[in-house]
């Protein structure tokens, strides 16, 4: 079977699954934000934290309730990194260092899972299970219940209620996250994934060099992972170590976790605002710019110029070397448009132009499909400039799925758009003009600009992966870093909330033949083309000067 | 009936004074042009050169910061201005300084020639507001006030030849009044006390016999005032819609900003420092930022509320055209609208035993003395129908006429022993009665027939030497006026739905709205039918838009989103309404709509235009800044464009020329038919999303060719 062949098998099987899977999974998930009943386990949560599920919440309300949540696991995720040589199941490492420590707390609360650590050398179980772990749910369920807040707006007239956030952040856990990774770690554990509480193995290698293995609860926390879009690996080589990910059907079913849910949520929002067309016309612009990307990629990095790389039959260094080229790239670009951030091939390693293309893929603010739950809401806000724009050619003042896009409306989604692209771009200035940027390089020339607008974008948007090379581990990018993740998962939230509530507040418009539809290819199209001209646009200086320059050079 | 007997009363006056808003494209009965289309204004290059001064004084920082976009671009002048100065040897520094300040003048006059059309009319409208003298009304006496010393309250006394003073409602007398200074139409018009004819405007003129006149609003705030305003663009504020898109615009503004400023950093890693001097960064950020559309956008907002003045109707506020846009229920008054004036007589019908050429000439002779319009069109049907000449009361001697009365309903003539009378059904079989005749069985079944066919039924009966009888029936039916058909399956097209309100009963109603077209109808209307016809559709979110003229519609009027005031109508509906139509032509609720939404669409165009413009500037720029650095990237430059300098120069001049191109465009408004959403979408994304991202290679290409013939250049 040619490498093609095979490439072109598995991204069909991949998108056959999520074609299968996206309905029944995006309807129970309505079902579960739309359900008035609690289960057993949930009344004792709430009644453990003290909250009532049943009071709705007005937007300022429901991001208190976020923000204090986030506040919260932030402190106590630092606390346990600095504290872990004195917890049980440290493995002997030391605690982590304050800005080390800062940077990953608030890596794993804003859902980037960053790592400027080494997982298998730094992190011991207790940090693993109850600091790490506990957030890729956490920070995930965070994600969806802001999500379904906005959909709530959209869907509800004449009140400006949008649900309750500790309901909406216990039920997206115990129902939707925690099932899924259950099955999805049985099936890892079948495929080779390793599940264990046993020490660190030393063994000497055939150079005769020792190496440490540090087994641990990996199959569990890698579902999680994958499934909750965090990306943050056990091992410090993530997707490409074989304990994570152990054979080509892993390789496949940790795509497949990676897209599930971001790519089913349109179907959720379709569901909850009464037309199921609406949510397709959003998961069709989702799927087009991911397919595009993919084929972008892997054609690129087959095609990649040089006598080595066309013996290899593509450009194989810091690929996954098991599965293949065009497995590595389905990945890489899986992975990016997916806010995840887990790997398993070097980024730093794909050509000039398809690390750019990975690079574009966060930078349109990973809505294509996008983290769980931030996907959802970052596409609709581009929905909303696409709606705002498209529907004055129609001749009537801007409306979405029965709601006027007024001034206030235009307001939150201005300073939406706004927060990503000034924390990409200031924070690698900030960098590159102080020559922090540059002392952290490994590569020179434009290769070197990429690995640090790489990392400035990676953090802003939240997804995590790394342009491997990048020293981040010094205490600038640890701090600056950590602000950009913090300040591009929590700023737009507040903004996604604000928008909400300011559409849960309208009585809706009907919809006439005057009305732009929204649920038609063309409008799938328009969304595209908006988010490539006004996200797109903004980084083209920048991408020009990285990887532009070094694949055009080629 | 009003205008015709003025017409006749009113000696023909040379009308001197004929400062009328506009050329009428449109006549009061119909347009001129096809149906459903909006004409755009005239647009005369020379108003560019004319409104030159104005747009200069417009540099004021303190108006221009009203627009972040261009005010950004002003700084960015400022700033190339200092440089080229400082560096005075550089001629691309000046060339972009000048191309900078020339981008900004160019939005200023976009502006002014818009506010210049209004000003001229604003001109005209001032020479009719000259200054009044009153003659005030004191208990018995009257004394001379100038007219901007009345008060609310006062009465004020007008003889034949005075210049009204104020505007207010007539409490006593009748008169004829010449209102062109308002409407630009000649034919004088009654004003009367009480009634729906009562309001008066300030700066017309009484024509014939004395009125006593209470004023009803202050010296300043009178309509002629607030038409001088409107016209002006003083009065004007931001709508929400452009508050809305402002934010937009201000939005990507920053956003370009920030990759502009955080720019330089990377290009001195980069090595390319020298080659992004501030002026080239300037160029590239007053390229980026969406200065098409911010340059236009406040002449879109005016270029529309100046349509509609073409149109003799004044919107209140830009909200008003906004909202017209957005409508989608319609509210129109069958009579003037719907159909022509008054109902025609369309066959006649003839019991049994009885031959129609009987009943056409016993309706048409009866009719003689029918000056209704009704009883005119028997006469005229008779005589298309069966040549009865149209005979004249003088005509027959000896004859008795009975003219036609609202109270007898029944008009007739008596002559040579034979009587004759048409008239109501109830009328007529009554007097038959009366008169001991009988009423043939198959009256009923006619009058019957009629009725359900939406028409309406009179019967026409004599009494001779046979006895009284009922000798057949006249249909008098409602026309529709021509073409409406088609209009309102344009306006269902554009998902406006359109209800016709009449006084009818429900039958008669439903046929007319059957042959009308129309979606919906409301019988048997009371103005507070209408009321609550209104707030139902609104609880359902539609926008609701309507016409009306008396003080009864008012409440109406202020309830709905679009309401139009006919200016013969009350000084209580024109302060309901949200606009104003000079010409009292209820039809033309369909052009205001149409109107509001080629406003937006033309605020969409040029915002998805000017967002597309900024790929091929990127393709000017991005090579011309770090070719140097990065040889790699000369492959950007897929215009092949001659060198750094033209290719940044070019996108600049293009930048700026781009505006200039559009100002006819932004005062006209982009071309509109009524069609579905999805078809005008995919229309005006092809020719504005497409265009705007072809046109500029093509045009920075042409102006780099252009720049590199230059001698010394390139």
């Amino acid at each position: 079977m040619s490498p093609v062949l095979a490439d072109v098998l598995q991204v069909s099987a991949l998108i056959v699954a999520l074609a299968l899977v996206h309905r029944p999974l995006g309807d129970y998930m309505a079902a579960v934000f739309s359900s008035g009943k609690h289960l057993r386990v949930e009344k004792w949560i709430y009644r453990a934290v003290g909250a009532n599920p049943d009071t709705e919440m007005r937007w300022p309300a429901y991001l208190r309730g976020v923000l204090a949540f986030s506040a919260v696991s932030v402190l106590f995720l630092y606390l346990i990194l600095r504290i872990q040589n004195g917890l049980p199941g440290s493995l002997g490492f030391a605690a982590i260092t304050p800005d080390q420590a800062f940077n990953t707390a608030a890596s794993f609360v804003s859902n980037t899972n960053w790592q400027s650590y080494s997982g298998e050398s730094s992190m011991g179980h207790v940090a693993q299970t109850t600091g790490l772990a506990v957030q890729n749910f956490a920070s995930a369920a965070v994600g969806i219940a802001v999500a379904v807040a906005l959909v709530r707006g959209f869907a509800r007239s004449r009140t400006g209620e949008l649900g309750n956030f500790w309901a909406d952040l216990v039920r997206g856990t115990v129902r939707i996250l925690i099932p899924i990774s259950v099955v999805a770690a049985v099936l890892l554990v079948a495929a080779g994934a390793v599940q264990n509480f046993a020490g660190i193995h030393e063994l000497t290698t055939v150079t005769g060099q020792t190496q440490s293995i540090s087994p641990g609860a990996v199959a569990s926390q890698e579902a999680i992972k994958d499934l909750g879009t965090n990306g943050g690996g056990y091992f410090n080589a993530n997707s490409s170590h074989p304990f994570e990910n152990p054979n080509g059907f892993s390789n496949l079913l940790t795509i497949f976790l990676l897209l599930v849910i971001p790519f089913s949520l349109p179907r959720t929002f379709g569901r909850m605002v009464g037309s199921v067309r609406q949510g397709y016309a959003i998961v069709g612009a989702m799927a087009t710019i991911w397919f595009v990307g993919v084929v972008l990629v892997t054609w690129l990095e087959f095609a990649h110029p040089g006598t080595a790389s066309q013996l290899a039959g593509g450009a194989m260094e810091g690929k996954e070397q098991r599965f293949g080229e065009g497995a590595s790239s389905l990945f890489a670009v899986s992975t990016t448009m997916t806010s995840t951030g887990s790997v398993n091939s070097f980024h730093d390693s794909f050509g000039g132009l398809s690390g750019g293309v990975l690079l574009l893929g966060m930078m349109l603010g990973e809505i294509a499909p996008g983290g769980v739950g931030s996907g959802l809401y970052g596409m609709l806000i581009m929905a909303v400039v696409a709606v705002f724009v498209a529907g004055l050619m129609v001749g009537r003042t801007p409306e979405y799925l029965g709601k006027k896009i007024g001034t206030r409306e235009m307001k939150y989604a201005a300073c939406y758009i706004l927060v990503t692209p000034a924390l990409v771009l200031i924070g690698t200035a900030v960098a590159m003009a102080t020559g922090n940027g540059e002392s952290s390089m490994t590569n020179t020339g434009a290769h070197g600009f990429s690995e640090v607008l790489y990392a400035y974008t990676s953090a802003s948007n939240n997804n995590g992966s790394a342009f491997a090379g990048f020293g981040a581990n010094t205490g600038f990018h640890n701090t600056a870093l950590g602000l950009c993740m913090l300040l591009g998962r929590f700023l737009p939230m507040v903004f996604v909330l604000a928008l909400a509530g300011s559409l849960a507040e309208q009585k809706p418009v009907p919809e006439t033949a005057g009305t732009l539809r929204t649920e038609k290819p063309l409008f799938t199209g328009l969304l595209v083309g908006t988010i490539m001209i006004i996200t797109g646009l903004t980084f083209f200086p920048a991408l020009a000067l990285g990887p532009l320059a070094e694949g055009l050079a080629a | 009936m009003t205008t015709d007997v003025a017409k006749q009363d009113a000696v023909p006056q040379k009308t001197t004074v004929t400062p009328t808003l506009a050329p009428h494209t449109d006549g009061p009965s119909g347009r001129k042009e096809p149906a459903g289309r909006v004409g755009g204004g005239l647009f005369d290059p020379e108003q560019l050169v004319k409104s030159l001064p104005d747009a200069l004084r417009k540099l004021d920082p303190r108006v221009m910061v009203k627009s972040p976009v261009m005010f950004v671009v002003l700084v960015g002048s400022v700033v190339t201005t200092v440089l080229a100065v400082k560096n005075p040897g550089d001629w691309f520094g000046w060339a972009i300084t000048a191309w900078l300040w020339l981008t900004t003048i160019f939005a200023n006059l976009a502006e002014a020639v818009a506010e210049g059309r209004g000003k001229a009319q604003a001109d005209t409208l001032r020479k009719a507001k000259t200054d009044t003298v009153a003659r005030r009304i004191i208990g018995e006496d009257e004394e001379r006030v100038p007219g901007t010393g009345l008060k609310i309250g006062d009465l004020v006394v007008c003889e034949a030849g005075d210049i009204i003073p104020g505007d207010g409602d007539v409490v006593e007398g009748v008169a004829s009044v010449d209102e062109s200074a308002i409407t630009g139409e000649s034919a004088p018009v009654i004003r009367e006390s009480g009634g729906d004819r009562s309001a008066v405007t300030g700066g017309t003129k009484v024509l014939s016999d004395r009125i006593v006149i209470k004023i009803t609003t202050k010296p300043g705030e009178t309509f002629i005032d607030r038409m001088i305003n409107l016209v002006e663009g003083a009065a004007r504020q931001k709508t929400p819609n452009e508050i809305a898109l402002n934010i937009l615009l201000a939005s990507l503004t920053i956003v370009f900003l920030l990759a502009v400023v955080t720019l330089k950093p990377f290009a001195i890693y980069a090595g390319a420092d020298q080659q992004t001097s501030l002026i080239v960064l300037t160029a590239l950020l007053v390229c980026l930022i969406p200065t098409t559309i911010g340059a236009l956008l406040s002449a879109i907002g005016i270029a529309g509320m100046d349509r509609l003045v073409q149109r003799n109707v004044l919107a209140m506020s830009g909200r008003a055209v906004e909202a017209a846009g957005d409508v989608s229920t319609l509210l129109l008054d069958k009579t003037g609208t719907i159909t022509l004036g008054n109902r025609q007589a369309a066959e006649f019908v003839p019991v049994r035993g009885t031959t129609e050429a009987e009943v056409a000439d016993a309706a048409q002779l009866s009719s003689l003395a029918d000056e209704t319009p009704e009883g005119r069109s028997i006469v005229v049907l008779a005589k298309e129908m069966y040549g009865l000449r149209e005979r004249h009361q003088g005509e027959l001697a000896h004859a008795a006429w009975i003219a036609f009365t609202a109270q007898t309903r029944m008009s007739g003539v008596d002559v040579d022993g034979r009587q004759v009378r048409k008239g109501a059904t109830g009328s007529v079989v009554a007097w038959v009665e009366e008169q001991g005749g009988t009423v043939a069985p198959d009256a009923r079944e006619l009058t019957d027939r009629i009725s359900q066919a939406g028409g309406t039924p009179l019967l026409v009966a004599a009494k001779d030497d046979k006895g009284a009888r009922v000798l057949g029936v006249v249909h008098l039916k409602d026309v529709v006026k021509e073409g409406m058909r088609e209009r309102f399956d344009e306006l269902r097209r554009m998902g406006i739905k359109t209800i016709m309100i009449t006084g009818d009963n429900p039958l008669t109603a439903k046929a007319i709205a059957e042959e009308a077209g129309v979606d919906d109808f409301l019988a048997e209307a009371t103005p507070e039918d209408k009321m609550a016809l209104i707030k139902r559709e609104q609880a359902g979110g539609k926008l609701v838009a309507m016409t009306g003229d008396g003080t009864n519609d008012a409440p109406a009027l202020a309830q709905a989103d679009v309401g139009v005031a006919m200016n013969t109508g009350t000084s209580a509906a024109k302060e309901a309404g949200n606009m104003v139509d000079l010409d009292s032509n209820p039809t033309k609720l369909i052009e205001i709509v149409e109107i509001g939404k080629q406003l937006l669409i033309t605020r969409g165009a040029l915002t998805t235009f000017s967002i597309a413009n900024d790929v091929a500037k990127y393709f000017a720029i991005i090579p011309a800044m770090f070719a140097v650095a990065y040889p790699s990237l000369d492959k950007l430059n897929i215009m092949g464009l001659a060198s750094p300098e033209s290719a940044i120069l070019s996108a600049v001049v293009f930048n700026a020329l781009i505006i200039l191109a559009l100002v006819p465009l932004a005062l006209k408004g982009v071309r509109y038919r009524p069609t579905s959403a999805d078809k005008m979408l995919r229309r005006n994304l092809g020719l504005y999303g497409l265009g705007g991202l072809v046109a500029p290679f093509i045009g920075i290409k042409l102006i780099d060719l252009l720049i590199s013939l230059i001698p010394g250049i390139g």
